[in-house]
């Protein structure tokens, strides 16, 4: 082979590992073009400016979750916690700024935010020191936050007509036509998939996920790595609560029961690998944003409960076929290659 | 430029796990300029002196020194920072990841708020690996690469330290020739710029020709420190094994009776071409060749496990439907795999289980399997092949190498078939076990079983075979009798260079 057909070479496969990549990413934004374009047809009054606007701050809170967990997903691990967490953190904000009103809001989202990375750091630390699964850690975590939440309120509720103005705002204003709930999920979404695309700290948990005992012979701290990952997920979930709270305005221990699966149901649709290693919070976002849609336009079109529920299934079933189809085609044509270049 | 303190060195150095004492007071020094051989046979204690060097673990007893000083060595890291760098023997890539981060992950080159300057992986690794004289673009994942490719990899990734000390643990037992000549270029070059060298291989011929000094190890416990100036291969065994090997590849003269395979015009695109040959009962036939010429390929293929674009399979006669194992299986062909690890054995799974995970059906009563039968059978197969193990329901992973490639054998001979497939049956296999296998594929070939056997080491080929069939990127080249077959003819055969 010459010098010029191995360059062609490294175009060729620099352009496939790419263009792999950037396939969920298109797939779901195509999706979602497709699902919108559907139901308007359908249904006109979907894409009115309000029900837009709707769905894009349904699908903030989401994409924020999806975010935190995406990057436990990608160390191999998994947070089930993170439905409770946004319940603590939640209840937490409306409680204090019912009985408090003057409260500062930043205080009030750095006790959220800082409630949830106390329950990650709890999660993270039975999952690294105590060397249990994580499934089994946030799965006992989703039932013991959910039952100091019920503890704590014992069946009280906070309503919106208690809580300050300035706070229930975040959840409606907007700032240049975008509201202020979309504009945080956009910066942690960019923020992070920064710090996991250019940082040697992101790097390493897609090394962890990928082989984690190859990332410790090269030496990466992987404890702390997924520790930080935990911490994340949980501080991201405490955010999630406090807007939570802002923007539905009433609050009571059930706030967010049952978040956990769609979270990782999105991560998964937007191409977070259950086994770890790879994914971006990017398709993690696009998922929620396409999991809050089908949702909206389902009950735009009056279809009944179940078939929401029995759609997001379907989709799922079928991001982990065309994930598994994909795969397999790449590997193969990956090790074409390779037999062909050892020649 | 020999200093007089070593860079590394271990003294006294023991370690146990449970109640296994894997290394013995071992006393091991490496100085700069020096290439160093560890030799010794599987479970003598090679990989855990690794270990000990690479900061993986702590000895129990004894010390570690760098540059003359006690150190404590508590992680990889550590060890890094003290210059030593280990291309260690159990695969550590990330197969999700590019080339170029496996290679840089943990010390990704920065810019600019500390953000990962991609240009300067990129040029950094694509420069290492031109070093190593192998084209593999740095941007394409992991994944898919072939053993021989990763290896090139893990190479990459230690020389990447630009270390004081190098440590390899067997780096070139996936190489093929030239691939393993590069490798010494670089070896050379560093004990050049004074650094220091550890290298560990069966291969006793790779270790004559690169290294200077020798540690050999027996039981845990080093027998033997010194220069390998002087020493034959032979004394270097007596000194691994302590006892008299007999000939290594024992001939056998069996009869050769009628045909049990044939591949007719085999091809798969891309892969392999045209290739076409027969197997007879009591044969053993080797495939030779560099490796990714396509013969494990093929072998995949006649077993079914990959499909075809055209050409067949026979068994005695009868053609194969493609692409179906298990129809390859009950015409009587047994494929024991390249990679044990990944597709021979169930790592977690005892050695009984494993044995006969291919008889399930017929150990099987209502579908359940009675155990009694299954232990019976078991251990019946490991007497026949003199398996050293503890218990029967041991989990498979505990055993040495080259025990649990014996393990795949009983597997697969307890189907009783007429065509045992090997692919590199003594890759990572020491000495003594090495002739043990040798000695059975003898023995089965004597007793009517044909053999068709993969293999990189040419004086296992050479001495094994009856028949040579050579590939060159994805061809047939060349057949050799037993009689023809000579290295050169191989070689040349195999690298596509035309006989004079």
């Amino acid at each position: 082979m010459s010098t010029h057909a191995a360059a062609a070479e490294s175009v060729r496969a620099r352009r496939l590992t790419e263009s792999v990549l950037r396939v969920r990413e298109i797939g779901i934004i195509g999706a979602l073009a497709l699902l919108i374009a559907v139901t308007a047809i359908l249904e006109p009054r979907f894409i009115h400016a309000d029900s837009l606007r709707n769905l894009a701050l349904n699908a903030s809170i989401f994409a924020i979750l999806a975010v935190g967990q995406t990057l436990v997903i990608i160390t191999r691990n998994v947070d089930l916690s993170v439905s409770s967490v946004l319940g603590l953190s939640a209840f937490l904000a409306g409680d204090l700024l019912s009985k408090h009103p003057g409260l500062a809001l930043p205080i009030v989202f750095l006790l959220g935010i800082g409630l949830g990375a106390a329950c990650g750091l709890f999660n993270g630390i039975l999952v690294t020191w105590g060397q249990v699964p994580a499934l089994v850690v946030t799965l006992g975590t989703l039932y013991a936050f959910r039952g100091i939440a019920f503890l704590w309120t014992s069946g009280r509720q906070v309503n919106a007509e208690t809580l300050p103005d300035s706070f229930l705002n975040l959840g409606s204003d907007s700032v240049l036509g975008i509201p202020i709930l979309v504009l945080i999920a956009l910066v942690i979404v960019a923020v992070i998939g920064q710090w996991l695309r250019d940082y040697r700290a992101g790097r390493e948990l897609y090394a962890i996920g990928s082989n984690p005992e190859g990332a410790r012979l090269a030496g990466v701290r992987s404890g702390r790595r997924v520790l930080l990952a935990f911490v994340l997920s949980g501080a991201l979930a405490g955010l999630g609560g406090v807007l939570f709270t802002a923007r539905f305005g009433t609050v009571d221990a059930t706030a967010g029961v049952g978040y956990e699966l769609t979270v990782i149901a999105a991560a998964v649709v937007g191409g977070v690998a259950i086994f770890g290693g790879t994914g971006t919070v990017y398709g993690a976002a696009l998922g929620a944003l396409l999991l809050t849609t089908i949702t909206s336009s389902l009950i735009v079109l009056r279809v009944p409960a179940f078939w929401q529920q029995a759609s997001i299934g379907a989709l799922l079933l079928i991001a982990i076929a065309l994930d598994r189809l994909v795969g397999l085609r790449v590997e193969a044509a990956l090790r074409r290659r390779s037999v062909r270049r050892a020649d | 430029m020999t200093d007089d303190a070593p860079i590394i060195e271990l003294r006294g150095a023991s370690k146990s796990y449970g109640a296994v004492r894997a290394l013995r007071e071992a006393n091991i020094a490496l100085r700069a300029g020096e290439v160093r051989g560890l030799v010794g046979e599987n479970g003598a204690g090679k990989s855990t002196l690794v270990r000990l060097l690479g900061g993986v673990q702590r000895p129990d007893g004894g010390q570690v020194l760098v540059d003359g000083e006690p150190v404590d060595l508590h992680s990889t890291a550590d060890a890094r920072s003290a210059g030593v760098a280990v291309i260690f023997q159990e695969p550590t890539l990330f197969p999700d990841l590019s080339v170029a981060e496996n290679v840089v992950m943990g010390r990704h080159p920065l810019q600019a708020l500390r953000r990962i300057d991609r240009r300067a992986m990129q040029r950094e690794v694509a420069d290492l690996l031109d070093r190593l004289g192998v084209r593999l673009d740095p941007d394409r994942p992991v994944r898919g690469l072939s053993i021989a490719d990763q290896q090139i990899v893990e190479i990459a990734k230690a020389l990447s330290y630009d270390a004081r000390v190098l440590i390899m643990d067997e780096p070139t037992a996936a190489l093929s020739g030239p691939e393993v000549e590069r490798l010494f270029g670089v070896v050379r070059a560093l004990r050049e710029r004074g650094a220091a060298v550890l290298f560990i291989s069966h291969r006793l011929d790779e270790v004559f020709a690169i290294c200077s000094t020798v540690t050999v190890m027996r039981d845990g416990a080093v027998v033997f420190d010194g220069a390998l100036e002087g020493l034959t291969s032979d004394e270097l065994v007596r000194r691994m094994v302590g006892r008299e090997l007999g000939a290594l590849f024992p001939k056998h003269d069996a009869e050769i009776g009628e045909r049990v395979l044939e591949v007719k015009r085999l091809t798969r695109e891309g892969v392999f071409f045209d290739v076409s040959f027969d197997v007879r009962a009591g044969e053993i036939v080797a495939l030779a060749g560099l490796v990714g010429a396509g013969r494990s390929e093929v072998a995949r293929a006649i077993f079914g496990i990959d499909r075809t674009d055209a050409g067949h399979v026979e068994m005695s006669g009868r053609r194969l439907p493609p692409g179906r194992p298990l129809a390859a299986m009950q015409a009587g062909i047994a494929f024991v795999p390249e990679d044990r690890r990944m597709q021979g054995l169930v790592m977690d799974l005892s050695v009984a289980r494993n044995a006969t995970l291919t008889r399930m059906r017929a150990l099987a009563r209502l579908g359940l399997i009675r155990a009694g039968a299954e232990n019976r059978l078991a251990r019946e197969w490991a007497d026949r092949l003199q398996l050293r193990y503890h218990r029967l329901d041991d989990p498979v992973g505990f055993l040495s190498g080259g025990n649990q490639q014996k393990v795949v054998l009983a597997k697969w001979l307890a189907t009783e078939p007429k065509l045992l497939i090997l692919d590199e049956p003594t890759r990572g296999i020491d000495v003594g076990t090495k002739a043990e296998v040798h000695r059975l594929m003898g023995e089965l070939a004597g007793r009517g079983l044909a053999v068709l056997m993969i293999s990189s080491e040419l004086p296992e080929v050479l001495g094994m075979a009856d028949r040579v069939l050579v590939m060159h990127e994805g061809r047939l080249t060349s057949e050799l009798s037993r009689d023809e077959a000579d290295e050169e003819r191989v070689i040349r055969a195999a690298t596509g260079v035309q006989a004079a």
